[in-house]
């Protein structure tokens, strides 16, 4: 178990859910750092979304500490989310307003004066290049858009802290590239950002500090970088269709092999073997690469497939 | 079930009455054509109609007696519908409370915010009727106006129990039991229609059970400028009913949508 850190904006010790006796969450420890961006991975249904509703108060715990701003979360669950913005996993923009004004309404919930919220709501806007949408109805929106309008919305009350659940989810290249490019400019601006996501990719840039869960249980934890030093060897082959028999049998022992689907996946610490077998059997269809968070996380979670 | 305390009101659940309000605000044009259209239709078709062979009942023309206890029954109506149908397609299909829950509000200052904003629409619809029958000559004078905060505690009373319904429902089929099995009796009871001492005996007590009865008491004699018996015992009635309500509907909603 780590110390708590001063400076820890949310701090949580032996978090536990439980529904209906079945555990959905059981005895998390974690401190997200102030200003830092903490990923919480974990294949569908592995608790993490659970896990931020208990952080909002929104959930009740079933066991152990939280407390969030050094406040505990049971006495102070307004004032937590008076400081706290969330994007959802699911948009649930109010679909009876415009783009506009979803951010007034949504202001209105925490105390935000008209007047403020005029020299807000279109600096927001423009953030997430919505401007032009200001008066548009919401079900005029792309995805894409929803979630930007989703993030602009969450943004409306100067949270320091950022909840994002699965922020990504379902977008295309340029939009997913354009939220990142966002939650980049948050960060710089301070906030500290809870993320939770199954793209490997997002949170290897994004994310200071990972968690990856399943089952409700901690699997690791540790920088993008320390998880895959740690959890994987450096580099890997992967061999598509069927790989020759005696090329495999005859790689040597500090290899780990792996079979997914259709691929087999080679571990190597020495990528020396690994690009020997590529050269050799220039028929096969390889890919040599160094190891990356998805290596980890398959590992980790196992390659089965989740419901 | 732990026993919460009765929801107050905060500046929280007014920003859930302004949200509903604004969306009103937006179809209004529909919206008043129907609170002043229907009741217009009913008065006109049922109170002038069936009007002619009843003549007098309990010593007023039988006009005037129905457009009375229509307010009645519309401000149940307005918020029980409202209660139901729209919380519950905010709270299900467009996940309005799930978004709110996100902010320093709590389900508590939703339960809050909705009640008071059917209350509102009862408020809207008792109204229209009012001046509907007040320009057909079935107000006794200006202090009609008086049962507008009557109307008011009718919807409060009605919007709470429509809520509890709605924290149970699976789908909007779900209200037309509520609609058939407690509402519809309730119109046809408690003296919209007839004055409840021409009931059996064992009946006029049973309806004293139901809220509608005692808005009916309340509301029917300020509009037709006569003294209300019994005030305090219905408006006591109608206030205990609607608190009982309202501190139920708050653990059941919660219930919902806590989990």
């Amino acid at each position: 178990m780590q110390a708590p850190s001063d400076h820890a904006l949310v701090h949580c010790r032996n978090l536990s859910k439980f529904f209906d006796g079945a555990a959905a969450v059981s005895g998390l420890d974690f401190d997200i750092p102030s200003g830092s961006c903490f990923g919480l991975l974990g294949p569908n249904g592995a608790g993490k979304t659970t896990t931020l509703r208990m952080l909002l108060g929104q959930s009740p715990r079933s066991g152990g500490t939280l407390e969030v701003f050094g406040k505990d979360i049971d006495l102070n669950r307004r004032q937590i989310r008076q400081c706290t913005g969330i994007v959802p996993q699911a948009d649930n923009l109010d679909p009876d307003f415009t783009v506009a004004e979803n951010l007034h309404m949504y202001g209105s919930y925490f105390r935000i004066d008209k007047t403020q919220l005029e020299q807000r709501v279109p600096s927001l806007l423009e953030l997430v290049e919505l401007a032009s949408r200001a008066d548009d109805r919401i079900d005029t929106l792309s995805g894409g858009m929803k979630r930007r309008l989703t993030l602009a919305r969450s943004l409306v009350n100067d949270p320091k802290l950022l909840v994002l659940d699965e922020p990504t989810t379902g977008l295309d290249p340029q939009a997913r590239h354009m939220i990142w490019s966002l939650i980049h400019q948050m960060k710089r601006n301070g906030k500290t950002i809870l993320l939770t996501t199954h793209y490997m990719e997002e949170a290897e840039r994004l994310c200071d500090e990972l968690m990856i869960i399943d089952n409700g249980s901690l699997l690791a934890q540790g920088s993008p970088a320390e998880l895959i030093r740690r959890h994987c060897e450096s580099d890997v082959l992967e061999i598509r269709g069927k790989a020759p028999r005696s090329a495999v049998e005859s790689l040597p022992s500090s290899c780990r092999t792996e079979r997914a689907g259709d691929s087999l996946y080679i571990y190597s610490d020495d990528a020396k073997p690994l690009l020997e077998l590529g050269q050799s059997h220039p028929d096969v269809a390889c890919l040599h690469r160094h190891s990356g968070l998805e290596d980890v996380f398959l590992r980790l979670t196992g390659r089965e497939l989740r419901g | 079930m732990k026993i919460a305390p009765l929801p107050l009101l905060r500046v929280e659940s007014l920003a859930v009455w302004r949200r509903n309000a604004l969306v009103w605000r937006r179809l209004m044009g529909a919206s008043v054509l129907l609170h002043f259209g229907e009741p217009l239709l009913y008065l006109l078709g049922l109170g002038y109609g069936l009007g002619r062979f009843v003549g007098e009942m309990a010593g007023m023309p039988y006009f005037t007696f129905l457009a009375s206890g229509f307010i009645a029954w519309s401000a149940m109506n307005v918020a029980s519908m409202e209660s139901m149908w729209s919380v519950y397609t905010r709270m299900v299909p467009q996940q309005t409370y799930e978004a709110i829950l996100a902010t320093p509000a709590e389900v508590d200052d939703i339960v809050i915010g909705e009640l008071l904003w059917c209350a509102t629409k009862s408020l809207i619809s008792g109204g229209a009727i009012l001046a509907v029958a007040a320009i057909l000559g079935a107000v006794h004078d200006w202090t009609a106006i008086f049962a507008l905060p009557a109307i008011f505690l009718t919807g409060l009373c009605f919007a709470a129990p429509g809520l509890i319904v709605t924290a149970f429902a699976k789908g909007y089929e779900y209200f037309n039991f509520y609609m058939t099995l407690v509402l519809t009796p309730m119109f046809i009871l408690c003296g919209v229609f007839y004055p409840i001492s021409t009931l059996p005996l064992p009946m006029q007590s049973a309806v004293q059970l139901l809220p509608l009865t005692h808005a009916v008491q309340i509301i029917r004699p300020i509009v037709v400028g006569q003294p209300i018996t019994n005030l305090w015992l219905h408006l006591v009635s109608l206030l205990v009913f609607g608190v009982l309500a309202t501190w139920v509907a708050s653990a059941l909603i919660r219930r919902r949508l806590i989990k």
